[in-house]
């Protein structure tokens, strides 16, 4: 599937900042998904209106099966990234 | 763990102080930067980051929704979601930092 990847979207905003160095553009855009990371590893949200949100969802303990024993394993609670959809970019994903 | 919430101001400020440009210039960065995730994935683009995770679009076929008050039959139309799958990294040093 074709699409934009980070090198290509750094490419984009250095086009855009001619006045920057590239090293420059790197480290900013390296930041800016850096700090999304940290604040889910310390359990904060991110909410970046019109965009999204990035969230913590915790995950209960569970009892599982590992499926080529039929074994039961016990799975230990744990917390995972989510990302919620803005309603502005659910509205022009649908042309509104 | 934390229960803050983090702004757009949060991620300007950062590159703020990791860079050293103006406050206002780190602001329209991060706004940039947005600005063309977003643009991509409204081409229907798949905007993958390595290391972070992969934002693609999904069609989904219309169905018979339910009105869960009334119970009464509405029709939903085809539509485009936005699903972000993080990548392993992301999720190692979330479920690391988030263990009791």
């Amino acid at each position: 599937m074709w699409g934009m990847i980070r090198s290509e979207l750094i490419q984009k905003i250095a086009d855009e900042n001619p006045h920057l160095y590239q090293r420059d553009v790197e480290r900013i855009v390296n930041t800016i998904f850096e700090e999304i990371t940290n604040a889910m590893a310390r359990g904060d949200r991110v909410e970046l209106r019109g965009f999204g949100a990035f969230s913590v969802k915790k995950r209960d303990a569970r009892v599982g099966r590992n499926p080529r024993t039929g074994e039961s394993v016990e799975v230990e609670e744990k917390h995972v990234p989510f990302f919620k959809t803005g309603k502005l970019l659910r509205d022009r994903l649908n042309g509104k | 763990m934390g229960e803050k919430t983090l702004t757009r101001m949060d991620l300007s400020e950062a590159v703020f102080r990791e860079v050293g440009l103006s406050r206002n210039e780190s602001a329209e960065l991060v706004e940039a930067v947005l600005q063309h995730m977003s643009d991509s994935l409204v081409a229907g683009e798949q905007v993958k980051i390595s290391s972070f995770g992969t934002f693609s679009v999904r069609e989904k076929a219309a169905r018979v929704g339910r009105n869960p008050k009334t119970g009464q039959e509405v029709p939903i139309q085809p539509r485009r979601v936005l699903t972000f799958r993080p990548s392993h990294l992301m999720k190692d040093r979330v479920a690391a930092g988030n263990k009791r």
